[in-house]
């Protein structure tokens, strides 16, 4: 590394780092983000891996520990042959959430990139991780990496016991199921046995006071049937339940204990990706908005070289580089785009604002205080409220966005909306679906079990749209539920006016015993 | 902050999840290499590298929706042209219209991966084995099998027996009447009161004196002296090993064209790749032919030309030799294989067959035979198939005999071929072949 003049205030030369940089690239982004921004991430923890560390990384869903299971064995396979041949790099870093935050980087990095991932994940996700609402209340940052450790140590201690395969099957089929494996509303807490205990002291003692022998004498009605046992049975059995995996854990009949444990597991890891999942674009907005303020300033205050700065410029317009519809490159709307396009445009929003801005967000328009908006967005909402909030007409402007309606009794396609004034608030509505879990995942419950007859487990898809589900997976999914179930299973497709448009079903071939 | 270099930690952490990976898709992966076999050049034949398998046999299934039908809105970026209530013809079906497609990731029908060397070399060459490797002999320094063997004074410090050492030092010192612990602090304690007391000061002294003469004793006699120290004891056992010799027999006359050198060597370097790796005592011998035959080292055998008559009596004698002078039949499990045209001088059929069936064959376990022959030659098959000399000469070999004999006309053909030729057989049938 080329040796700093004692007066520069750059903060690096070139491209080589260490770890000494390291720290002072930290303390200066941190100068930045937490005394300008005013920005609360949680403590950081930068280890520095090897490429095929990050290999390995990706393959466990970029966590630093997690369960075996072939699975993971061939996405890391997939990952290895893309970015041997070159079709794919790999990401500069990955960040946990986690209490301290761990930040991987790569040694190939640039000092720049170091800096650009420091700024990015240190502080951007970090902030992001520990304030905004979703995360706090779904995923527990402090033992998250103590649950893994728990579930490698338990899985390969069941794999002892009773198998690689056995272990592998119950595990396939909790893969299988884990989309829908997840509470999505935070439930009552169950009582605890101390207080269960008290409570029925009370209960007894209630009952003495107003015992009245009088009341036994009392002609009763006949003795309800029919209808009413059906809604017993269901309450009895939590039904309609959404959590399948909850549900074939708690209730399966036929399950080992170890093999409702696993269920368990699977169950519990998954719960605490369901944040990521809705809040990918405010997350990415979040994290690259605050590595772009971070370089800029650090440029400003002449810590970072022009040349640094443009190799930043260079890797961050690849970045939140959204290629249109009809490019090769197209697959989707790329969340780091126009999470930081919005980010920017409330910040436009709030300190230059326009009579259109005025009128779309009248409560933030103007209000010159750009960081505290954004921090309080940040806090409170997620994808699918962000842009129905947020998107601004001239966001939708510049990403050209349109709306392509699509009837399958049409002929052809139609273009229902397009950016301008009668188009924005159907697009942004749109959009905003498009980032709604509740809308995007479908809406399977099971709904009943027959119990007076085979024990059949009758699942229900609500249809929307006319959208059905996928057949082939559809089945086979539907073969894992039975196995674990252990009898029948049936999953009718009906829509909201009670047509049914498919029915599967399947029969245990190898019940788990 | 903390910073933690994790560079040095040991990588491979998902090599227990890509062995679960291969063993999941095992049928897959193997049928994939051995397709792939086919359309290598002999010398990638033993190299890693990438194949294909059907995504369905490692499909994840999970609940979702399908990708077509219903009612349906995209919102998507970069309009360039339309206006509201432009018609758009649909795309394709299947094709990776809008967003929803492209989150699914699915739909791709192979996956593609890269295997290493040894995991190729594995799937590759799996179930094979040399048939009825009967004769074993105890010979050779390598072949020793290490065996634990009671206890010894001496050895290297990580084969020390921790229970067993401690097991000594504890009679020692019981036998020594070493102090212990208790018994001087009891004495320090007994000190410090009386000195806290005062008074009966003889009763002090002599306290002090038996303290001075317990701490000297506890001194002396060590908590572990080095004649207690004991270590696991190895025994080595001289393991019997089965040697084989393989003979290749190879015809390289005139008659023999490109196409038939080319595919005899393919079989040869299968069968030099499966012995190599599988046996560790296993001699090659390459011996080729024309008129006259000759041992040659490998490279010659495999890269060199030659050419001229065809005689091949005169490779079985060349056999004979060798085994004669260097490899004791009563030692040495002896195999050959044979690849040739099946063209030879016709007065020397009846040569070969003698040679064959009277020497080589009572004293080896196993003779294959591979003639390979052109590719347009199956064309008519109602025929029957024009037979050669050698050909015929070999179908008198008694069925009773470790005989196998196999055609091969085109490349793919070789690994199947091949495969057969080694296959791993039940124990009883393999002994029944003796």
């Amino acid at each position: 590394m080329t040796i700093l003049a004692p007066d520069s205030k750059l903060l690096f030369k070139g491209a080589d780092w260490d770890f000494d940089l390291i720290r002072r690239v930290h303390d200066a982004c941190g100068e930045i983000a937490i005394n300008e921004m005013g920005l609360d991430p949680y403590p950081n923890q930068i280890e520095v891996i090897t490429t095929e560390q990050m290999l390995d990384a990706y393959a466990s869903t970029g966590m630093p520990l997690f369960y075996r299971h072939w699975s993971f064995g061939k996405e890391f396979a997939r990952n290895e042959s893309l970015y041997r041949k070159g079709y794919q790099g790999l990401a500069y870093e990955i960040v946990i959430n986690s209490n301290p935050c761990l930040v991987y980087i790569m040694e190939e990095n640039s000092a720049m990139m170091q800096t650009l991932v420091i700024a990015h994940a240190g502080y951007g996700h970090s902030h992001f991780f520990k304030n905004n609402y979703v995360f706090k209340q779904w995923t527990d940052a402090d033992g998250i990496l103590d649950y893994l450790e728990f579930a490698r140590g338990l899985i390969s201690k069941f794999e002892e016991r009773y198998g690689h395969e056995e272990v592998e099957r119950v595990l396939d089929a909790a893969h299988a199921l884990q989309s829908h494996g997840i509470h999505r509303f935070p439930r009552k807490r169950m009582p605890d046995l101390r207080s269960e205990q008290r409570r029925e002291e009370e209960r007894r003692l209630h009952g003495e006071q107003l015992f009245n022998d009088l009341w036994r004498t009392v002609p009763v009605g006949k003795r309800k049937t029919g209808k009413d046992d059906d809604a017993r049975r269901k309450a009895l059995l939590g039904l309609p339940e959404e959590n399948l995996l909850y549900f074939l854990e708690k209730t399966a009949p036929r399950l080992a204990p170890w093999q409702r444990e696993i269920l368990r597991m699977v169950r519990m890891i998954n719960q605490y990706f369901y944040p990521q999942r809705q809040t990918k674009v405010m997350n990415e907005g979040c994290a690259t908005y605050v590595h772009h303020r971070v370089m800029n300033r650090l440029h400003e205050k002449g810590q970072i070289d022009d040349g640094a700065f443009l190799e930043f410029l260079h890797s961050h317009t690849s970045v939140v580089l959204q290629p249109d519809f009809d490019d090769r490159r197209y697959s989707g709307i790329n969340p780091y785009a126009l999470g930081f396009a919005m980010c920017c445009d409330i910040e436009r929003i709030c300190t230059k604002p326009t009579d259109e801005d005025r009128e779309w967000m009248p409560d933030i328009a103007g209000n010159g205080d750009a960081y505290g908006t954004l921090r309080s967005i940040w806090a409170n909402f997620r994808d699918e409220s962000f842009v129905s909030q947020y998107l601004s007409p001239q966001c939708i402007r510049s990403f050209g966005l349109f709306n392509v309606h699509d009837d399958e009794v049409a002929e052809d396609m139609n273009v229902s909306a397009i950016h301008d004034e009668r188009g924005y608030r159907k697009i942004r509505r749109g959009l905003s679906k498009h980032y709604d879990i509740a809308f995007r995942d479908p809406d399977i419950q099971i709904v009943d079990v027959d119990l007076a007859g085979d024990r059949k487990l009758i699942l229900s898809h609500r249809v929307l749209d006319g959208m059905t589900l996928e057949e082939a997976d559809t089945d086979k999914v539907l073969q894992h539920v039975a196995d674990l179930w252990g009898y029948d299973v049936k999953l009718v497709e009906a829509d909201d006016a009670g047509t049914v448009r498919a029915e599967h079903s399947a029969s245990p071939r190898r019940p788990f015993m | 902050m903390n910073i933690i270099d994790r560079r040095l930690n040991p990588g491979g952490k998902s090599f227990a999840n890509r062995q679960r990976f291969l063993r999941r898709a095992r049928a897959q992966v193997r049928k994939a290499v051995r397709e792939a076999s086919s359309s290598r050049s002999i010398k990638d034949a033993g190299k890693g590298g990438e194949v294909s398998i059907p995504a369905g046999g490692v499909h994840e299934p999970h609940l979702h929706r399908s990708g077509q039908g219903g009612v349906r809105d995209y919102v998507l970026p970069g309009n360039k042209k339309y206006v509201q209530g432009d018609s758009i013809a649909r795309p394709p079906q299947g094709g990776g219209k809008g967003s929803k497609a492209g989150d699914s990731g699915e739909g791709e029908d192979e996956f593609r991966f890269a295997l290493s060397d040894e995991e190729y070399l594995d799937l590759y060459l799996e179930d094979l084995e040399l048939p009825d490797l009967a004769k074993r002999q105890v010979s050779g320094a390598k072949s020793v099998q290490w065996r634990q063997a009671g206890y010894s004074v001496s050895g290297p410090p990580s084969r020390i027996s921790v229970p067993r050492t401690l097991r000594h030092s504890m009679s020692r010192r019981i036998a020594l009447k070493r102090p212990k612990k208790e018994e001087i602090s009891a004495l320090r304690e007994q000190i410090e009161k009386l000195e806290r007391e005062g008074g009966q000061f003889d009763e002090l002294v002599k306290l002090r004196k038996e303290l001075e003469q317990v701490i000297l004793r506890s001194k002396r006699i060590p908590y572990i002296d080095p004649v207690d120290v004991r270590y696991r004891r190895l025994e080595s056992n001289p393991k019997p090993i089965a040697k084989a010799v393989m003979f290749c027999l190879m015809d390289v006359s005139g008659s023999m064209n490109e196409h038939m050198k080319d595919l005899a060597k393919r079989f040869y370097s299968l069968l030099y790749l499966f012995l190599n790796r599988r046996y560790e005592y296993v001699d090659l011998v390459f011996i080729r032919h024309t008129h006259e035959a000759s041992e040659v080292d490998e490279q010659t055998f495999f890269y060199s030309r030659e050419t001229g008559g065809t005689v091949v009596s005169t490779a079985l004698f060349k056999m004979s030799e060798i085994i004669r002078d260097r490899y004791p039949i009563d030692q040495w499990n002896i195999y050959a294989a044979q690849a040739s045209d099946g063209d030879n001088t016709s007065s020397d059929n009846a040569v070969v067959l003698g040679q064959l069936r009277d020497v080589i064959l009572p004293i080896c376990q196993y003779y294959a035979y591979v003639e390979v022959g052109m590719d347009d030659e199956d064309d008519h098959p109602g025929a029957g198939e024009p037979s050669t000399n050698l050909w015929r000469a070999y179908r008198r070999v008694s069925i009773d005999a470790p005989f196998a004999m196999r055609k091969v006309k085109h490349r793919r053909d070789i690994y199947p071929v091949f495969r057969e030729l080694f296959a791993r057989r039940p124990e009883g049938v393999a002994a029944d072949g003796a």
